[in-house]
């Protein structure tokens, strides 16, 4: 029987699923000021983890701080439900470092949904949305299955692996949303009656395990960082876990017993016997892929891990699979230390919808329906980071729209938000994207220390960041130029005490005074042992500025030529192209370049320049056609 | 390359082949900047607008003199392309005017595109709407030939070295990128600066083995401009002919000159020499001494190297001072001729003028001497590299540009090793190199990296 359809509420903005997207994207729409309606499946599933307990890691980590300088919610959220906390690449350079938390995932969706609760422009709604309102390519609202008609000048989709979800466990095969959650069946096939190219992708998780039937003995630990460190700008030191108040992970390795469980039941494989269209992600295989291409490794990784505090379920990262049941079974037992264990939940595969990315602008607003947005999985990414800081930017897009007010594009060289969304919009993806700092070009400038001075200050702006805070951020950077000004005129002189320890660092004596910051300089010596001979400053430094300090001084000729390189690019970042240009117009256009620039209807010339198959002499062409334009209107 | 709107470009201006004078023009932001930085003469940043400025070229790494010039300075925005513009007017001939033009990209420029300074004059109104259509005929025109030219030029066995550099590099950098991203993949050794360093040692060698075939490969397209100086009757004009008939010479007037003058070629193991000023290595002796040396100096000027003649037999004259003097910073050869005569000159006194360089002896007369001198003229050209048929020759002068800038990569890379820098950091010079590489080859990608780390690693976590 048809579902008889009612007029419901009007908002401002309507986000279409409460994943990690979907939670960004309507707290950011909602603090700055629209009215806001974040419908769902399952209420129980807010801010929902369904694989891996943790957040962060190399590139991942500093987009939750730059979700979090702009006024976003992960930052806090894992800061105050994580079980343990550690900074990786500690060794390498300060571009790399990262931090990564394992969270209790029970503790993450709950503090979320509350935090969406509280929020007052916010209401949180459970229902499945079937389709969209659109007037004139202009979008107007959505329609639930239980017939509510809700208006807005901006919605957002964030249907992560909803969209047709289909799980894959061998043989077995079902629709169904991530951990076995109810799919949303109609909405993609709506999207594809308004134009809308879609694609399958795939990804998957591994079993769940009984803490209590794992022989921790045979495992190596993993603990947590004693150094107290938060993905919030907002988190004090003083609110950090002692490490004996964290939780550990377990670290364990396949063997050729496992391997050979697996390759006596390829055929039962999903992945290789055909059932599986979708595209799965290269960095993220699922074990028997692993086995399948890296024939000659005897043994690969796996990470025990904690799903939570009050739960002992645990987490086999590594082992991502969707082999039959009966199978998991015999290659979680063939594990040292799991040889007893309790499988609690198999791994499965999931395909799902997506959108092409192409036919987003930089905003993520699509470029055939005015005034919708989509973000995360629906993007083709993977990972909760990436979603979070793509539902950051479409909430804020989509809340700026229903405002009237600019939008916001970030660039490459602002934040790995903008590498990301660039490499989205003007590449597209074949295969689930994943943030890696190798995507980023200018990554000693896109690093975790410094994402609140790239970004709080825009964050203020859109009202996103309070008064308190802002303040809080003018005086760190106000202490660390004063700190830099005053090695500036600080100098040391040779001494048998700065000798003695340059000695003892391997390092060559001073013969002439110099500067502190200079001093610094060197290598071997840290902030710390510089204030040794020279004046402490006038109050004591907190380990942020002091951190900023060394960071800039140190690696001041490489930042300064990255600096160079960014300015250079921003003039053609700065070249705007016609929203309404006709490339068919353009005579002499290579036939390759006219069909990419048309697929995807590039921004700016910059943008232009960075699909594969525009080559220089397109660029030209194309600059003069726009030139010609703007003198033909003079 | 994302940035070419707004690169500094350079270009020789003037049609290719023999002129009086050939003009290198420069234009964008940082055309003074980079002018400045082969220039010995005045400051061009303080100079006035429109001004024309004379001194020297000088290669800023080894001092040595590439041309005398005359530096017009026209700032922005009167100008053709309304950017700041700088033109060179040198007079070495094009192999000065080439090294000039490479000294350029080396410190900065873009080699322009065809019709890029015209474009350029067009984006910024500096032509009308009428000549837009020409403009882009032009870039059209011109791009589709220079591409074929650009295609010819990249030669299969030099695409696949520069291919195979690019590879040993990006193994260099998954691992890297490996380590960074995936902290905890165990699988993969750390890339520790040490690596890093013998790896960058290693394809800095073979980018100067790539280098040093440039200098040969124009050797071969445009012969070597040797001059033969030295005062009157000590043997020039026999060494010329010597050189000329014994070597069964190609004796050839150059295609594409305007002006009648006959230079000659001489193939000496495989180096063609194009011998400059034949006519004055044939001047007899009842010319004015100051003449003459006025005469050897222009010629000296224009070589690339010299062969200075002293007669053994007699005692050094104030002329052949000057003339040991004038060709000190050249590439050259001594000859002490006349050896079968008895000897007069003050070697102790010579060898304090000549340094290290070393002084060959010979009679051209008796034909003594003279396949030691063949020899020494092959040597200082293939310097090292043994079996010139087999080695790839770089002759495009972007392909050079481009490898001199991969080379100032790699030396950021040792610097930073040096300055204990960490891996992550030192690498980004190393990805440059990979990028500049990528661009002789037409496939700066990013994607291929990332090919690279998953095929090559088993990634997780």
């Amino acid at each position: 029987m048809e579902v008889k359809q009612y007029v419901s509420k009007t908002y401002d903005v309507i986000v279409v699923g409460a994943g990690h997207a979907g939670c960004e994207a309507a707290l950011a729409a909602a603090r700055m000021g629209n009215k806001t309606l974040l419908v769902t499946i399952n209420l129980e599933m807010v801010a929902f983890m369904p694989c891996n307990p943790s957040i962060g890691g190399p590139a991942k980590g500093i987009v939750v701080r730059e979700v979090d300088a702009l006024g976003g919610e992960m930052g806090r959220n894992i800061d105050k439900t994580y079980v343990q906390m550690r900074m990786l690449n500690t060794g390498k350079g300060p571009a790399v470092r990262a931090l990564r938390a394992q969270a209790d995932k029970r503790a993450y969706s709950i503090e979320m949904k509350h935090t969406i609760e509280r929020e007052p422009n916010l209401t949180l709604r459970q229902g499945i949305v079937d389709d969209l309102i659109v007037e004139d390519n202009v979008v107007k609202g959505v329609i639930t299955n239980t017939g509510a008609r809700y208006g807005a000048k901006s919605v957002v989709l964030t249907t992560g692996t909803a969209a047709r979800g289909k799980i894959i466990i061998g043989e077995l095969m079902y629709s169904s949303g991530p951990n076995n959650s109810q799919p949303s069946m109609k909405l993609s096939g709506n999207l594809e009656k308004l134009g809308f190219e879609l694609k399958r992708f795939k990804t998957g998780t591994p079993p769940r395990v009984d803490g209590n039937t794992i022989d921790y003995a045979l495992t190596e630990e993993q603990k947590g960082d004693e150094e107290p460190n938060h993905f919030s700008f907002e988190s004090s030191d003083e609110a950090y876990l002692a490490v004996k108040e964290q939780l550990s992970c377990w670290l364990t390795y396949t063997n050729e017993m496992t391997h050979k469980i697996i390759r006596a039941n390829l055929d039962r494989a999903p992945m290789f016997s055909g059932v599986i269209e979708g595209v799965g992600p290269r960095y993220c295989p699922s074990i028997e892929d692993k086995i399948v291409r890296f024939a000659d490794k005897p043994r690969h990784q796996l990470f025990i891990e904690p799903e939570g505090r009050n739960t002992d379920e645990y987490y086999l990262q590594g082992l991502s699979t969707s082999m039959p049941e009966e199978i998991q079974q015999k290659m979680v037992h063939s594990i040292k230390g799991l040889e007893q264990a309790e499988m609690m939940r198999p791994g499965y595969a999931i395909e799902y919808d997506i959108v092409s990315p192409y036919q987003l602008r930089p905003t993520l607003e699509t470029k055939l329906i005015s005034g919708l947005y989509t973000a995360g999985q629906t993007n083709g990414t993977s990972g909760y980071e990436e979603a979070a800081g793509q539902g950051m930017l479409a909430g804020i897009n989509a809340g700026c729209h229903a405002l009237g007010k600019e939008e916001v594009i970030l660039k490459r060289s602002d934040a790995y938000i903008g590498v990301m969304v660039d490499d989205l919009v003007t590449k597209g993806t074949n295969e689930p994207y994943r943030l890696l700092t190798s995507r980023a070009e200018y990554r000693l400038i896109l690093r975790h220390d410094n994402a609140d001075l790239r970004l709080t200050e825009l964050g203020h702006q859109l009202g996103l960041i309070s008064d308190e805070r802002f303040e809080a951020f003018e005086a760190k950077k106000a202490a660390v130029a004063a700190e830099e000004k005053r090695l500036k005129e600080i100098r040391i002189k040779p001494n048998d005490e700065v000798n003695a320890f340059l000695a003892s660092k391997g390092d060559t004596p001073l013969k002439d005074g110099v500067l502190a910051r200079d001093f610094l300089r060197r290598p071997e010596v840290s902030y710390t042992e510089l204030l040794q001979f020279i004046p402490a400053p006038e109050q004591p430094l907190d380990h942020r500025i002091i951190e900023q300090v060394e960071i800039q001084i140190k690696y001041a000729g490489y930042i300064k030529k990255a600096y160079q390189k960014i300015e250079k690019l921003k003039r053609m970042e700065a070249k705007k192209i016609p929203e309404r240009i006709d490339y068919d117009a353009i005579e002499g256009l290579a036939t390759e370049a006219q069909q990419k620039l048309k697929k995807i209807q590039p921004a700016t010339l910059a943008q232009a320049s960075r699909i594969s198959g525009v080559n220089p002499a397109d660029l030209s062409i194309l600059a003069i056609y726009i030139e010609q334009g703007r003198i033909a209107k003079i | 390359m994302t940035t070419t709107e707004f690169d500094t470009i350079a270009a020789i201006s003037t049609p290719p082949g023999e002129g009086a004078i050939s003009i290198v023009r420069l234009s964008g932001e940082e055309a003074i900047l980079i002018a400045e930085k082969v220039f010995a003469g005045k400051d061009l940043a303080q100079v006035a607008s429109h001004t024309i400025n004379y001194g020297h070229i000088l290669d800023p790494k080894t001092k040595q003199e590439i041309d005398e010039v005359m530096v017009s300075v026209m700032r922005a925005p009167k100008t053709f392309t309304r950017e700041d513009t700088i033109e060179i007017n040198c007079h070495g001939g094009i192999v000065a005017t080439n090294r000039i033009l490479q000294l350029l990209l080396s410190n900065g420029a873009r080699l322009a595109e065809p019709g890029e300074f015209t474009k350029r004059a067009f984006l910024h109104g500096r032509i009308d709407l009428s000549q837009a259509e020409a403009v882009m005929d032009l870039i059209r025109a011109k791009t589709d030939r220079s591409m074929k030219v650009a295609l010819d030029q990249l030669d299969g066995n030099l695409a696949h070295l520069v291919k195979s550099l690019r590879q040993d590099i990006l193994d260099v950098l998954a691992q890297v990128e490996v380590n960074i991203d995936y902290p905890e993949y165990d699988a993969v050794e750390e890339m520790t600066t040490r690596l890093l360093k013998e790896k960058a040692l290693d394809v800095k060698k073979r980018i100067q083995q790539l280098l040093q075939t440039a200098k040969q490969g124009k050797v071969l397209r445009e012969g070597l401009a040797t001059a033969i100086v030295g005062r009157p009757n000590v043997g020039k004009s026999s060494l010329l002919n010597r050189l000329l008939h014994e070597d069964k010479a190609i004796v050839t007037d150059v295609a594409g000159t305007t002006r009648d003058v006959i230079e000659e070629y001489v193939n000496v193991h495989g180096v063609p020499l194009k011998l400059v000023d034949t006519a004055g290595i044939r001047e007899t002796a009842d010319k004015v001494e100051k003449i003459g040396v006025e005469r050897s100096r222009k010629a000296i000027d224009q070589a690339d190297l010299v062969m200075l003649v002293l007669d053994s037999s007699q005692k050094l004259t104030e002329q052949d001072r000057a003339l040991v003097e004038l060709t000190s910073k050249k590439k050259r050869i001594i000859l002490l001729n006349k050896v079968d005569l008895a000897q007069q000159i003050e070697l102790p006194e010579l060898k304090k003028l000549t340094g290290t360089d070393e002084l060959l002896t010979t009679s051209v007369l008796k034909n003594a001497g003279l396949d030691q001198l063949e020899e020494r003229i092959a040597k200082l050209f293939f310097g090292g590299i043994e079996d010139s048929q087999t080695t790839v020759m770089v002759t495009n002068a972007r392909h050079i540009a481009l490898l001199n800038q991969a080379e100032d990569a790699l030396d950021n890379v040792l610097d930073g090793i040096k300055a204990n820098m960490p891996v992550d950091l030192v690498q980004i010079d190393m990805t440059n190199c990979w990028d500049l590489l990528g661009e002789i080859t037409g496939d700066s990608y990013q994607d291929e990296l990332l090919n690279q780390l998953f095929s090559q690693f088993c990634l997780g976590k």
